[in-house]
């Protein structure tokens, strides 16, 4: 893995003993090594049915709907507005100006995810759930990709996507948007829109890993670029780092785990990086973890690692 | 060198095809997928069909508020544009609600929040096909008449005289002036394909066009005591009289005059 850099930076000192990753035994080591894994699901799972229970069963809260409307543009509590700041974009660049609640929506949104990083393609997409499943049955049945596509393909389509919504005058990709069409249709009635999550998965499956996530999907791209600077990062403790390469096995974007940039920052500092966290509980000398931004140094200024 | 420049030359025109491709098949999609639809019934207050398509964010929240669920969003199976709020009288019509929900709900203003007074909204027109209407057979129907909100105003009834054997047909006339395009008419049509239906009425509309003067419909109707000096001060260019004399000699037209030298 090129992301697993060498061993001459660390000045001579005796290199620990390279541990890979033993599952636990008991259900409840299990399940604390899942526990991200759980927290994402609850998070997917849990957003939807409050978009979905609103609308079916009439959740409500203070008196209002709880959350009614979808991933594009809903409204929490009768109050609060949220949009798709992606989605906003395009329609702007179509040369239509809105109104401002829906601008509201996209601004608070936008901070959000300047604030939380990529965050959400882990845990709140829904198409996440799909390209997890193919991810985890192709590593299953060891298949290999079809051919090799650069994950910048994806920054190519978020440009188109801006210029198409320009010269068509619509928001481009919002029209064909495959995560738009899954999630309306979960909201509003399913119909032929799952084709496209459909789609997605034998994509992810048969043809190329993280195929859609990690190579194509300019949401993801809009969000990676959005959350470069963001404060929640995943902290890297170099000293205790053995380069085994188990969090660069299981992280969907393996190259935003430059262990080199890693060490020279104290943290993963890719926007590109989903904050999944898959790679926390994988590691088997606990050297990441959730951090804030300014909270982590570079190795030399750390304090004792554990 | 020159080998070099050359790969990253044909790379860069490489990538611009593939780019072109792609978005020569994705403006196709574009096209038939965002393509404004005549056939759309939108809700109240919906902008004019292709700024609707720009506007629409396709969250439903107008569905939502749609206390009779007569917003529907189109699935990607339906004939039309996928995810957009439209609705079939026939199944639900719009009861035109009186505090219009549906539209203070749109947050991208792809329903204009202008619309306050359910009456002004313009979400169809109602059309009617006087070979499978019963009021025009002679039977007295007029269901439709009974159940407009705007009765009187968006449809009336005209009765016509016939032989002295039948009694006169009493037929509904949609006006499109006050139709609202609610569909309640389509909904109570008692017959077994409505033989009233709202649909856009570009489909149907004409225009007369400025050209025409239905005298017996201005102000100074021209009757045998007309006379030229009562015309409106707008249309005086009927009048030979007044028009500015002809430079060249008679029965040379317009087209002629451009080649005298």
């Amino acid at each position: 893995m090129s992301a697993v850099f060498d061993s001459a930076r660390e000045s001579g000192a005796p290199r620990k003993p390279v541990r890979l990753y033993t599952p636990p035994a008991t259900l409840g080591g299990k399940l604390w090594g899942w526990r991200y894994l759980i927290l994402r699901r609850v998070t997917q799972i849990g957003i939807l049915l409050m978009f979905f229970g609103t609308l079916h069963w009439g959740w409500r809260l203070m008196g209002a709907p709880l959350l009614r409307g979808n991933l594009s543009a809903s409204e929490f509590v009768g109050i609060v507005p949220l949009a798709d700041p992606f989605a906003v974009l395009q329609q702007l660049v179509s040369g239509h100006w809105l109104h401002t609640t829906v601008l509201l929506g996209a601004a608070i949104l936008l901070l959000f995810y300047a604030v939380a990083g990529r965050v959400f393609c882990a845990w709140i997409c829904p198409m996440n759930m799909v390209t997890d499943l193919a991810g985890w049955l192709r590593s299953k049945l060891g298949i290999n990709d079809l051919f090799r596509l650069s994950r910048s393909t994806r920054y190519w389509i978020l440009v188109m996507a801006l210029v198409l919504s320009a010269l068509m005058g619509v928001a481009a990709f919002e029209w064909v948007s495959p995560i738009s069409m899954l999630h309306r249709e979960i909201i509003y009635g399913i119909g032929l829109g799952l084709s496209a999550a459909l789609g997605i998965f034998i994509l992810d499956l048969l043809i190329l890993k993280h195929g859609w996530c990690g190579h194509l999907c300019p949401l993801g791209a809009f969000y990676g670029l959005l959350g470069k600077q963001a404060w929640l990062r995943v902290r890297f403790d170099e000293r205790s780092c053995t380069h085994c390469g188990e969090c660069a096995r299981v992280c969907p974007e393996p190259h935003v785990l430059n262990l080199r940039k890693a060490a020279d920052k104290g943290r993963v500092d890719f926007g590109e990086c989903t904050n999944c966290a898959r790679c926390i509980p994988i590691c088997p000398e606990d050297s990441l973890d959730f951090a804030w931004r300014w909270s982590v140094h570079p190795a030399p200024q750390t304090s004792t690692p554990n | 060198m020159d080998s070099k420049r050359r790969q990253f030359l044909l790379k860069t025109v490489q990538g611009a095809a593939v780019a072109a491709c792609g978005g020569l098949i994705w403006a196709h999609l574009l096209r038939q997928e965002a393509a404004a639809s005549v056939l759309a019934l939108r809700p109240p207050g919906a902008l004019a069909e292709v700024d609707f398509a720009a506007a629409c964010i396709k969250c439903g929240q107008c569905a939502q508020a749609c206390p009779y669920d007569t917003l529907r969003m189109a699935r990607a199976e339906e004939v039309m544009p996928i995810g957009t709020p439209y609705f079939v009288p026939r199944d639900i019509p719009c009861y035109m609600c009186s505090d219009v929900p549906c539209v203070p709900a749109c947050p991208t203003g792809a329903l204009n929040p202008a619309l306050k007074d359910i009456s002004k909204a313009r979400m169809g027109l109602a059309v009617i096909d006087a070979e499978s209407c019963l009021s025009w057979q002679g039977l007295r129907c007029e269901v439709c008449y009974r159940v407009c909100p705007v009765k009187g105003d968006a449809i009336s009834i005209q009765n016509h005289p016939r032989k002295t054997s039948k009694h006169a047909l009493f037929v509904p006339i949609v006006h499109s002036d006050a139709c609202t395009g609610c569909g309640m008419c389509e909904d109570a049509c008692p017959t077994e394909e409505a033989a009233i239906r709202v649909i856009n009425p570009k489909l149907v509309q004409g225009r007369i066009g400025s050209h025409y003067r239905l005298g017996w419909k201005s102000d100074t109707p021209i009757t045998q005591e007309f006379q030229p000096s009562q015309l409106p001060a707008a249309a005086p260019a009927l009048l030979p009289a007044e028009a500015p004399a002809p430079q060249t000699a008679p029965g040379m037209d317009t087209l002629n005059q451009g080649l005298e030298p």
